[in-house]
């Protein structure tokens, strides 16, 4: 460490005078996570190239866009790049926090057919289905589920199952399986220890359970308007299709998961996986290759599946940010450097083998992408089966309304599916109609 | 709360010293000494709260400076006065205001009393005591999520020594029933010592002359305490009680720690639900009405209680 | 008083009295003991079930606090060994110091915040306590009621205009902004408090300063000042302290350039999960001067605790 700290402070030193004419103060914003540390690690490159000196602002999670809008909203200077949640570009574009970056593009040779669709559409698109582009794809992510593989191979167990579901153990692929796994093991005695069905998201203050239970209201029927009519919600928000899903949200929150995770989200739902409390965890797919290099839970002990398919459709959350120009920037055209810098596909490679997740197809089309990893395969038949939250500007007002409905239904155990379900129409049809689009 | 002090404190004053006129006037003086805090009151205070009236009326965002920007009338007021939704934040702070007040003064109260027995090392343990409550809510609070963790928490674990029962058997803060207690609990070991030092005061005003007038007439120690330590303390008590009304009717950042406003909306005091309108739905105009509804009902909360707390003093 | 009353409780009655005392801060206590026992254990120990009382101290949740770490290969770890006692207790965990964690800067930021709002409270407030004390202002009743009823307002509510200046003028998340909100946030406490010091200054000493020749200023910085030192001291800790634990304006108008401890230290995790030890090494450094200032104070703090009204 302490050599190639010394090496690449060198290089930076080296290029920095020769390129000193322009060199720049750059700070990136993110979320505090696994993936930006390995950013950090691959910005070295461009610092040694361009120059200019990289800073990064990364907040956790359940504060990330709380933090980052604010500072959007309130104009601030702090970041030039940001690399801000899927669904804001809703807002970053029509607010103006995001530079258009269509024209670079154009005078870049970069071209969004190199990139997955999910992802163009979900990261850089605003509107939807326009070729107006905010951002550049620069994390694919979408929710998926972990298991103990050496639990579910133990013979005992195998044959446990067998005999009480009348189907080998082995990772579920509906919804129905799912919860009859998540029974099995809940409350079971594994070495000694009591363990838990599954760790699934339930956070009450950012976008937790939200972000949970879509995939499974996704599969139940539940949608965002119709393609005849994107703000029709009454029959397809709140049908009784939609109010089974929620049901079966709230059953395997009270069957399934460990005591007091009540407000669990990404970083908890890790703890309890890698701590050996639960045999399946919903989490984003970043978490994969922390995963394997643990030392209690790696190395082959885990397995990976997309979400499970449900009785009316076959959808997973999607997760994951595009990398803009914050328009309030003093340093436009370094950031904009940064951004052709990282969309070489050389960087992108690396990207993806330093536990980065590139979304440019290139490198997840590549063919020996899907065995370059234990859980490549699933990433990619995941991002295949994408669906995302609204990216609207009112985004925040319509997450929030979802958070407390969704949250007093599962976890509070306050009223019916299907009042939480109409009241949450209530709500986006007054948030839609104060927009005027309804 | 002002009328009393403003009384007290002009007491205090001296009247009118000697003035000689060297250099400046003291009129002058006085004003070159009163400027600059007035100007900055005026510039962070009374100016914005004009500004947020002004909003009110209007449909004001925030976060689009673009959009056009309409004057509403007072629906944002008919809207929020409406909202079944902001009188379930205004019950869960009436439940977490009145039962925090009740247990800091029950226990601030006996504590008082008790170290008022003059016990050797008494000093030291009330400075223990005061501790928790100089301390900054936010980062507190955060440590009591871990506290109160059914697994590894101290809390459950105190709990379950006590009692016998499982420790992972109940989630203070993630179960609807707990969760108002959870964030209650808290409060009143901050911010006993409070009430508790206030109280203190009071009962060390009382001189002891009065006591041996009692003794002599041989009241019993009951009748003792309850014709002449309470309502000699009450005064006290009371303004106890309405520094702790006011700041728990502002409550934020001890309690957006602890609970997030969950589980569902349990524990969603009127703070927390203001700052998700104002800065996370951004809805400005809305909640700059909000803010000054809240700004109205506590000043007139307040106002009432002093005069009863002047009448109670005047007795 | 008298050695000897017949209001001095028996021997008993002290007796029990200290006993429920003791007991009450004891655990009372208990929370914070617990805040600073976590900061020196590993993370294995401090989510332990059941919890630990005894533990093997480290180092690990302070070296985590001052750094972030990333998760390297065994043989990256292999060919870099460590150099330094920190470096070791990182590379045990898998993981290489990627550089400085935030806290240092947060930490900083909460000194010069805290310290300038302080500085400029107490100077404003001094002033204008002497001016309340010592002259007829107009409207005095008034304008002093009006200094208090600036913090009866949420401080959500206040936040959202001055959101919208701070973005007008350019304040947004800068130190010149927190630090003068700060101040006319403190300056009602400082005038209140000040105001009750000043007024226990007999007049005659500055009547008898100002028969000898001295001008009022003279008489102010040369008499006034010197008799309100303690006064002022006790206040500046006062303002100190309510800036130090600020959360809810810190939260909304500061994002990273300027933000306090306050809304940082809740927000710290380590590579994957949340890392106590680290949060409680920061609560701890964080908490340990108010816990000094307190103690220092303790003669003072019913005053400042209830804006002069009561005095001990």
């Amino acid at each position: 460490m302490h050599c190639t700290r010394t090496l690449s402070v060198a290089a930076v030193a080296l290029t920095a005078a020769t390129a000193a004419a322009r060199a720049d103060d750059l700070t990136l914003c993110w979320a505090a996570w696994d993936p930006a540390n390995a950013l950090v690690e691959l910005s070295k490159d461009f610092e040694a190239q361009s120059g200019n000196k990289m800073s990064f602002e990364f907040v956790p999670w359940p504060n990330f866009a709380d933090r980052m809008l604010n500072e959007l909203n309130s104009g601030g200077k702090l970041c030039d790049l940001m690399i801000g949640d899927s669904q804001w570009i809703g807002l970053g574009a029509e607010a103006g926090h995001y530079i258009k970056l269509n024209d670079f593009f154009e005078a870049n040779g970069i071209t969004m057919d190199d990139f997955l669709p999910a992802t163009v559409k979900g990261y850089a698109e605003w509107p939807k289905g326009t070729p107006n582009y905010w951002a550049l794809p620069a994390y694919a992510d979408v929710v998926g589920w972990t298991y103990r593989k050496d639990w579910f191979d133990r013979p005992e167990l195998q044959a446990e199952f067998q005999e009480t579901y009348g189907r080998p153990l082995e990772a579920p692929t509906t919804l129905d399986e799912l919860m009859d796994v998540a029974k099995f093991f809940q409350g079971r005695e594994i070495d000694g220890k009591t363990v838990y069905g599954a760790a699934i998201y339930t956070e009450r203050g950012s976008e937790g359970i939200t972000m949970g239970v879509t995939n499974v209201l996704y599969n139940y029927g539940f949608d965002y308007g119709t393609p005849e009519n994107p703000y029709q919600l009454e029959g397809v928000v709140n049908s009784p299709e939609a109010a089974k899903g929620l049901e079966f949200y709230k059953e395997l929150y009270d069957c399934c998961t460990p005591p007091g995770s009540s407000d669990w989200y990404m970083s908890e739902d890790i703890d309890a996986y890698k701590s050996g409390q639960v045999a399946l965890q919903m989490n984003f797919a970043f978490i994969w290759p922390g995963v394997e290099a643990d030392p209690n839970v790696g190395g082959g002990k885990s397995g990976y599946f997309a979400n499970p398919e449900g009785p009316d459709g076959h959808f997973a959350q999607l997760g994951g940010q595009g990398i803009s120009v914050v328009s309030y920037t003093d340093s436009k055209d370094a950031a904009l450097d940064y951004i052709k810098w990282f969309a070489q596909p050389e960087i992108q490679q690396r990207w993806w083998d330093m536990g980065g997740a590139s979304a440019m197809r290139a490198v997840v089309e590549n063919p020996d992408f899907a065995t370059s990893q234990p859980y490549a395969q699933t990433f990619l038949d995941s991002m295949a089966i994408v669906k995302d939250f609204w990216a609207e500007p009112a985004y925040a007002s319509l997450l929030l309304s979802m958070q407390d409905r969704v949250h007093s239904y599962v976890v509070a155990g306050q009223g019916t599916a299907q009042e939480a379900l109409d009241a949450l129409v209530a709500d986006w049809t007054e948030i839609f109609q104060d927009e005027g689009k309804m | 709360m002002s009328n009393s002090m403003i009384g007290r404190a002009a007491a205090a004053t001296p009247p009118g010293a000697a003035r000689q006129i060297r250099g400046l006037s003291d009129r002058a003086i006085a004003w070159i000494f009163v400027a600059p805090t007035i100007f900055l009151l005026l510039a962070v205070n009374i100016f914005p709260l004009i500004w947020t009236i002004r909003l009110s009326f209007t449909n004001f965002r925030a976060n689009r400076p673009n959009a056009e920007v309409s004057w509403v009338g007072l629906s944002n007021y008919q809207r929020i006065l409406t909202d079944p939704d902001i009188w379930r934040t205004m019950q869960a702070t009436a439940h977490f205001l009145v039962w925090t007040l009740v247990f800091q003064v029950l226990i601030g109260f006996t504590l008082a009393w008790l170290i008022n027995r003059k016990f050797k090392g008494n000093d030291l343990w009330t400075t223990i005591i005061v501790l928790p409550m100089m301390l900054s809510p936010a980062v507190v609070g955060n440590f009591w999520t871990f506290l109160y963790q059914p697994q590894i928490g101290l809390f459950n674990y105190v709990v379950a020594f006590f009692t016998g029962i499982d420790p992972t058997s109940f989630t203070m803060i993630g179960d609807v029933a707990l969760a108002p207690w959870a964030i209650v609990i808290v409060d009143t070991w901050m911010w006993t010592p409070f009430v508790m030092l206030i109280c203190l005061a009071g009962l060390r005003s009382i001189p002891d002359a009065i006591y041996e007038a009692a003794e002599c007439d041989r009241a019993s120690s009951w009748r003792q305490f309850w014709t002449i330590t309470i309502p000699m303390t009450l005064p006290f008590l009371m303004l106890a009680v309405l520094f702790r009304g006011i700041e728990n009717f502002k409550m934020f950042d001890l309690v957006v720690q602890l609970t997030g406003g969950g589980p569902g909306n349990t524990t969603t005091l009127t703070s927390i639900d203001l700052k998700r309108e104002a800065f996370e739905k951004w809805r400005t105009g809305y909640s700059s009405a909000y803010a000054i509804i809240l700004f109205v009902t506590v000043f007139g909360l307040a106002s009432i209680y002093v005069k009863a707390l002047n009448k109670v003093k005047e007795r | 008083m008298s050695g000897f009353s017949i209001t001095e409780p028996s021997r008993g009655q002290k007796w029990i009295a200290g006993l429920l005392v003791a007991g009450y801060a004891l655990i009372t206590i208990l929370p914070l003991i617990w805040i600073v026992a976590t900061g020196f254990k590993s993370s294995a120990d401090s989510i332990a079930y059941p919890p630990k009382v005894f533990f093997s101290p480290t180092l690990e949740g302070y070296v985590n606090l001052f750094t972030t770490q990333t998760r390297q290969t065994q043989e990256f770890l292999a060919a870099h060994p460590p150099q330094t006692w920190y470096e070791e207790i990182v590379h045990a965990r898998g993981l290489v110091i990627a550089g400085p964690s935030r806290f240092g800067e947060r930490f900083m930021n909460s000194v010069i915040i805290g310290f300038g709002s302080t500085f400029l409270s107490v100077s404003l407030g001094t002033l204008a306590a002497y001016a309340f004390s010592r002259f007829k202002v107009p409207l005095k009743d008034d304008l002093l009621f009006f200094v208090l009823s600036t913090r009866m307002m949420p401080p959500i509510a206040v936040a959202i205009p001055i959101f919208l200046m701070f973005r007008a003028l350019g304040l947004s998340d800068t130190h010149a902004g927190m630090i003068l909100l700060y101040t006319a946030v403190n300056l009602s406490l400082a005038v209140w408090l000040l105001k009750g010091f000043i007024d226990e200054i007999p007049l005659e000493y500055e009547e008898a300063a100002l028969i000898d020749g001295y001008t009022r200023f003279q008489a102010f910085y040369k008499v006034v000042l010197p008799q309100a030192a303690t006064g002022i001291a006790s206040t500046a800790i006062f303002c100190l302290i309510f800036a130090w634990n600020e959360y809810a304006f810190a939260v909304l108008l500061t994002s990273g350039t300027a933000q306090t401890a306050p809304p940082f230290i809740p927000t710290i995790i380590g590579v994957g999960g949340q890392d106590w030890p680290a949060v409680a090494a920061g609560a701890t450094i964080f908490l340990l001067p108010v816990m000094i200032f307190t103690i220092l104070l303790r003669k003072h703090l019913l005053r400042g605790i209830t804006f002069g009204a009561v005095r001990k």
